[in-house]
């Protein structure tokens, strides 16, 4: 029987008086993110088809280069950093002999919040989470024969960035390296440390001014730095949905845009360098349209609110890390395999680079043997399931297409509640996304306990835990020698000339329109401590202290 | 609820330490307000001493401490010592996080009195506070 051409819609009718006839599950066909989804989507579902386009042209749904992986594979940047600046340096020169180009730096409590080791704030933190840096020694020591004009290296710090970035500019100074050669990423992002990760130094205003004084400082000094990586991922840990992810990220993005407009730089010759990192959960659709969505949205915005003209301006480049929040401490090898879904995810959205978190990060931080299978699982993505042949193989899919679409939807309808309330950075004063944020995280939280959504080894399947995983431990005498180095450096420096480049910072931060990149640079030169920095700017700028909203 | 108001069990929800981790010591805090209970929160990155201050202040029967950041094992015993000092042992003291199995007989013989691992459903937390306060201080 030939099949003859008909009416799309008619033939969508017909198929659901059928569809009707049958019984459905009983269990609510929603996204993790709580997006009701239709049984079946077909071609009426598809968007105008200038909104999908082809990959490295507006509006980039489809990537943002026109070869993508056929060109080359996403980085695979696994984020590392514990103890003292000389352990986290020899695990850099492991990484770099074995042919990994970019180092990716993660500092510890103290060193986010802009503690001194020695600071009685800082007690039982030192070099447990990341790596402890508190003056130019260390990191000098960080970075020991290691050619910073050659590697990529990426800081992921936000609230002290700046005072961070000024040792790592010091410290290059020091190799014969100029600021204008070094490449890499600091994080920097600060709208969504009041958001969601909540390591904070000042009140907002003044940490906004601080990150803006870094982007210029960079637009002109340091023109292969990335100065600001705008974070979708703490958001999203911190309880958000996929929509809340993608529109607050996006928003804090445009909002730094905004400022530096403000301050008379020419939307080009920024924009290019700003990046996104973003998370990927376990829901394998919702987290493909979230990234498509963010692109399209993104390029948009640029080209038609900010009128850049620079293709390269227009275009969002991100990282993504799998879901930290989706690993269970129950049964932990189940990680793997979400991990998986999860960084296939990230590919299947056309990310730039990828971190894979390790099956045994919700107990401790991870074993060696853990992070070599989070590796090998990108690897098999990569090089083993052929996902990589063809660029957003998923482009077209009615589902796929229409969920772009619906993340978009709701995105602009929280970009108009907050413009509503006056923008992001009043927003975020009034704790209207932290209250979202909140509200969403518990809503997850009761379905999970009333056992309407599985979590597999969690709330059923529970069988067959035998609690015996091999965890990594940091002793307590990382604390106690990171304590006398600081000592050591304190001891051997000049205390006068500390005390005037912190004075002479003072006195600029007290000055409206100054950029303290550069008294920050003195302070560096100086060997003053990042404590020190930090609290010489809070006798002007003050502390900050959450009113929590739960 | 037929109890008057003024026999609400009294909780301090707490995050020691720097680590912003907030999410789950936010869901705990309302859980326990749903259930019924005064909760006190103390917000962020807050020192031993502070806490211990709030529990003082705040006359509570119970102090949950929310710890993701791997310094449990130098930031609870501290707690429960300046508890101590201060004459205080009517006070529940538990314990939520990323807390690895190894560490909870210790943290139990210090005087914590139940360790919440992830995954913990929210009603276990609510039984436990409610049936050991009440335990502890027949109302």
């Amino acid at each position: 029987m030939a099949i003859s051409p008909q009416d799309p819609r008619a033939l969508d009718d017909e198929w659901r008086e059928l569809f009707e006839a049958t019984d459905e599950r009983d269990v609510p066909f929603t996204t993790l993110s709580g997006v009701p989804i239709e049984p079946l989507y077909t071609e009426t579902d598809l968007p105008e088809p200038g909104e999908i386009g082809v990959p490295g042209l507006y509006p980039f749904t489809r990537g943002v280069y026109p070869s993508m992986y056929r060109g080359r594979l996403w980085t695979m940047r696994q984020f590392a950093g514990f103890g003292s600046a000389e352990e986290t340096n020899r695990r850099f020169r492991y990484l770099l002999d074995h042919g990994q180009t970019g180092l990716s730096t993660a500092f510890d409590m103290p060193s986010l919040m802009g503690h001194d080791s020695d600071s009685p704030l800082s007690l039982g933190e030192v070099g447990r989470e990341g790596v402890a840096v508190d003056t130019l020694d260390d990191m000098e020591t960080l970075f020991q024969g290691i050619d910073l004009g050659e590697v990529s290296v990426s800081m992921t710090i936000n609230a002290p960035a700046a005072v961070m970035l000024a040792f790592y500019v010091v410290a290059a100074e020091r190799q014969g390296v100029p600021a204008d050669r070094l490449a890499g990423t600091i994080q920097a992002d600060i709208l969504k440390e009041y958001i969601a990760q909540k390591e904070w130094c000042f009140p907002i205003d003044p940490a906004m001014r601080v990150m803006g004084d870094m982007i210029e400082w960079c637009s002109t000094e340091m023109p292969r730095w990335h100065p600001v990586s705008i974070s979708g991922y703490h958001i999203r840990e911190a309880g958000a949905t996929a929509a809340q992810e993608l529109a607050f990220t996006l928003k804090d993005g445009l909002t730094y845009v905004e400022q530096a407009v403000e301050r008379g730089l020419d939307v080009d010759s920024f924009a290019p360098r700003l990046s996104f990192f973003f998370n990927a959960q376990i829901d394998f659709f919702e987290e493909i349209a979230k990234y498509r969505a963010a692109r399209r949205i993104w390029a948009r915005e640029l080209r038609e609110t900010f009128g850049a003209k620079d293709p390269r301006s227009w275009l969002m480049r991100f990282h993504t890390q799998t879901a930290g929040v989706s690993l269970t401490a129950q049964q932990p090898l189940n990680n793997i395999t979400r991990t998986a879904i999860e960084a296939l995810a990230g590919v299947l959205g056309g990310t730039q680079s990828l971190h894979t978190n390790s099956y045994d990060e919700a107990l401790a931080l991870p074993t060696e043997e853990a992070v070599r299978v989070a590796l090998r699982t990108q690897q098999i993505i990569a090089f083993e399931t052929g996902v990589a042949n063809t660029i957003d193989p998923l482009g077209g899919s009615y589902f796929v297409e229409a969920l772009t679409d619906e993340m978009e939807r709701q995105a602009y309808d929280y970009f108009g509640r907050i413009d509503e309330l006056g923008g992001m950075v009043e927003a975020v004063k009034q704790n209207y996304p932290q209250r979202e944020i909140a509200d969403a995280s518990y809503e997850l939280q009761q379905e999970i306990d009333s056992g309407r959504r599985v979590v597999v080894g969690v709330n059923d399947f529970t069988e067959g835990d035998d609690g015996q995983t091999p965890i990594l431990r940091i002793g307590l005498e990382v604390e106690r020698e990171q304590v006398e180095r600081l000592a050591g450096v304190r001891a051997r420096r000049d205390g006068a000339e500390v005390e005037a480049s912190l004075a002479a910072l003072r006195e600029a931060a007290a000055r409206e329109g100054e950029n303290l990149m550069p008294y920050m640079i003195a302070c560096a030169r100086a060997w003053a401590s990042e404590g020190e920095v930090i609290e010489s700017l809070q006798q002007v700028f003050g502390g900050f202290t959450e009113q929590p909203v739960f | 609820m037929n109890a008057p108001a003024t026999q609400k069990i009294r909780v301090v929800v707490a995050k020691p330490g720097l680590d912003g981790h907030d999410r789950g010591a936010k869901i705990i805090a309302r859980a326990l307000r749903d259930a019924g209970m005064e909760v006190i929160y103390t917000g962020l990155h807050q020192t031993p001493e502070q806490i211990v201050e709030t529990v003082v202040q705040e006359d509570a029967d119970a102090v949950g401490l929310s710890i993701l950041s791997g310094a449990h094992m130098t930031l609870v015993p501290r707690v429960v010592e300046l508890l101590r000092e201060q004459g205080i042992d009517d006070v529940l003291v538990t314990v939520g996080g990323t807390i690895p199995a190894d560490d909870i007989p210790e943290l139990k013989e210090l005087g914590v009195a139940e360790v919440f691992t992830p995954g913990t459903p929210t009603q276990a937390i609510i039984d436990f506070i409610s049936g050991s306060v009440q335990e502890r201080e027949p109302r």
